[in-house]
């Protein structure tokens, strides 16, 4: 199980504001652990949802260009106050990680 | 059901696909997640590589694609940038970054009143151009671009 | 008194233990520094071009989503559960200065003195302190690893940043009335004047004047109230070298490596000293909670 997200979400106008904060470490693989010298193998989050109010509203597919604790932000349209925010990751390694808000 | 397994970046018909299955509430985060990761488009080494495996055939530059970034990046590990398109009908959003090991960094399928704008934060390796690509439902595919800058940077106090 | 203090200063911060030089290619960065602090033009008051763009794109990654969040989360978990050989929480035994268990407002309150331990303490020192007394945390323990390095976060880093997150919004407030404070503040005055390592270099060489930078980023004078604000704001400090959480007593020591002084003995009385002076030179500004950094 992951390390736990912060998503927050709040109405702005006709739409919600989305911001999620994502605990991972995004390793590439293309580093050396300088002490050892061995490539740090890869661990990074690959897919991941949006749902807002019980449907799917973003999918992502995501590779090793991203920061490490990945923050993304979107906006949704038809979303009021009080819908259940719901985000769900995983990585190369099987691991996933679901974190949720409500509209605020 | 098999066109569901295939993700909106494998296929110029699949997306419309997708979209509308998502649209209809018919997917579930599950069943999305356990659809395949576009290991091609990722472990692409150059932009056309990675544009060709997502199918986005040749783009046209569009004004109502805007990439926001800053013209320095103070530290090439974390580089925020918004990508906001105003395009009728976007279904699809990626993110390139030419200089870097592995160009496509990420991409967004919108659904469901999600507009198509997204804030995400890159790594650059070095000074390179960030290029968005969007995808509409009729299958066109539109361009921006934007070089940033990725210095030495200070002493970091 | 105050000489002895001095003279106290001055002796700790001879017998610091040395670490290992760094690799000369390493070498370069000061060198060219002491070029542009020498051949300095007109003194630069005023924030370049770049440096407001980075901190543009600071402000927007800190209100969109701070990663520094994360380890205040954390610090939260680890200061309202009774933990160490005591089984104590740090919310029910530790007092910042306000009252025990108080956070709110604290974290601007300090470098403050501190009775019951008899000294003046940063945060971080004070957080140390509590988890060793109250908590029955060994010293040595929490001195071996103090800083945070690939996937390592101490406790005491995610606990101070916890800290510091009460007291956003809050101005600076060191409590320089208190003559204890104010000794130890005129320390920090002296030391930043002291000069040592390979390259003669003192914290003024980079921070005692306006104009002065390194490649891309400008350095601020902490002698000045708006110098001292630049320095001290932003920690503790999420560090996108790296992606670790760091504090303003990581910062200090890795200012003495940069200057090839030895490495300063964690959580010591010379810390203090320094970080009394800069964050008391920043009495009245506003703190805008933990932040993005380099």
């Amino acid at each position: 199980m992951g390390s736990p997200m912060k998503v927050r979400a709040q109405m702005k106008g006709d739409f919600a504001d989305i911001k999620i904060l994502m605990s991972h470490p995004m390793e590439t693989g293309q580093r050396k652990d300088p002490k050892t010298n061995q490539t740090i193998p890869a661990v990074f989050i690959q897919q991941f949802t949006v749902e807002v109010g019980g449907k799917v509203v973003v999918q992502s597919e995501t590779g090793t260009s991203i920061s490490t604790n990945p923050v993304f932000g979107f906006k949704v349209k038809g979303a009021k106050a009080g819908d259940k925010v719901v985000v769900k990751w995983q990585d190369n390694k099987g691991d996933s990680r679901t974190d949720e808000a409500t509209v605020a | 059901m098999d066109i569901l397994r295939r993700t909106v970046l494998k296929g110029a018909s699949a997306s419309g696909v997708l979209a509308a299955a998502l649209t209809a509430g018919l997917l579930k985060p599950t069943q999305v997640l356990a659809m395949e990761w576009n290991k091609a488009a990722f472990e692409a080494k150059d932009t056309p590589a990675a544009m060709k495996a997502v199918g986005a055939a040749s783009a046209a530059d569009s004004k109502d694609l805007k990439l926001n970034a800053p013209d320095i990046a103070e530290n090439g590990a974390v580089v925020p940038v918004d990508v906001t398109s105003t395009i009728p009908n976007t279904l699809s959003i990626a993110v390139f970054i030419d200089k870097n090991p592995y160009p496509l960094s990420a991409a967004f399928n919108f659904a469901n009143g999600a507009m198509a704008d997204v804030a995400l934060r890159l790594k650059m390796g070095q000074t390179s151009i960030v290029r968005a690509v969007a995808k509409t439902s009729d299958g066109k595919y539109f361009t921006a671009s934007k070089e940033v800058k990725v210095t030495a940077g200070g002493c970091g106090g | 008194m105050r000489q002895a203090l001095l003279a106290a200063a001055a002796f700790a911060l001879a017998i610091s233990p040395a670490i290992a030089q760094d690799k000369p290619a390493a070498a370069a960065k000061p060198a060219a520094s002491k070029k542009s602090a020498k051949s300095a033009a007109a003194p630069v008051e005023e924030k370049d071009a770049a440096t407001l763009e980075f901190e543009k794109f600071r402000a927007k990654m800190i209100e969109e989503g701070n990663p520094a969040e994360l380890f205040e989360a954390q610090g939260e978990e680890m200061w309202k559960t009774k933990r160490g050989p005591k089984n104590v929480s740090l919310a029910e035994s530790c007092d910042l200065g306000l009252g025990v268990g108080v956070v709110k407002g604290a974290y601007v309150q300090m470098p403050r003195y501190f009775a019951d331990a008899g000294k003046v303490m940063d945060a971080e020192r004070r957080v140390v302190w509590c988890m060793v007394e109250k908590q029955g945390f060994k010293e040595a323990d929490l001195h071996a690893k103090p800083f945070a390095s690939g996937t390592y976060t101490p406790e005491q880093t995610s606990i101070v940043t916890f800290v510091a997150g009460h007291s956003r919004d809050m101005k600076f407030a060191v409590p320089l009335k208190d003559p204890h404070v104010k000794d130890v503040y005129e320390i920090g005055k002296e030391v930043v004047k002291h000069r040592a390592g390979p390259y003669d270099f003192s914290c003024n060489t980079c921070h005692g004047a306006d104009g002065k930078r390194i490649r891309m980023q400008q350095l601020p004078n902490i002698s000045t109230q708006k110098g001292a604000a630049m320095a001290v704001l932003g920690w503790p400090g999420y560090r996108m070298t790296g992606n670790v959480m760091l504090t303003h007593q990581w910062r200090m020591g890795d200012c003495f490596r940069q200057q090839r002084f030895p490495e300063p003995k964690y959580a010591s009385d010379t810390v203090t000293a320094l970080l009394t002076y800069m964050t008391a030179n920043a009495n009245g500004v506003t703190y805008t909670g933990p932040g993005i950094k380099r």
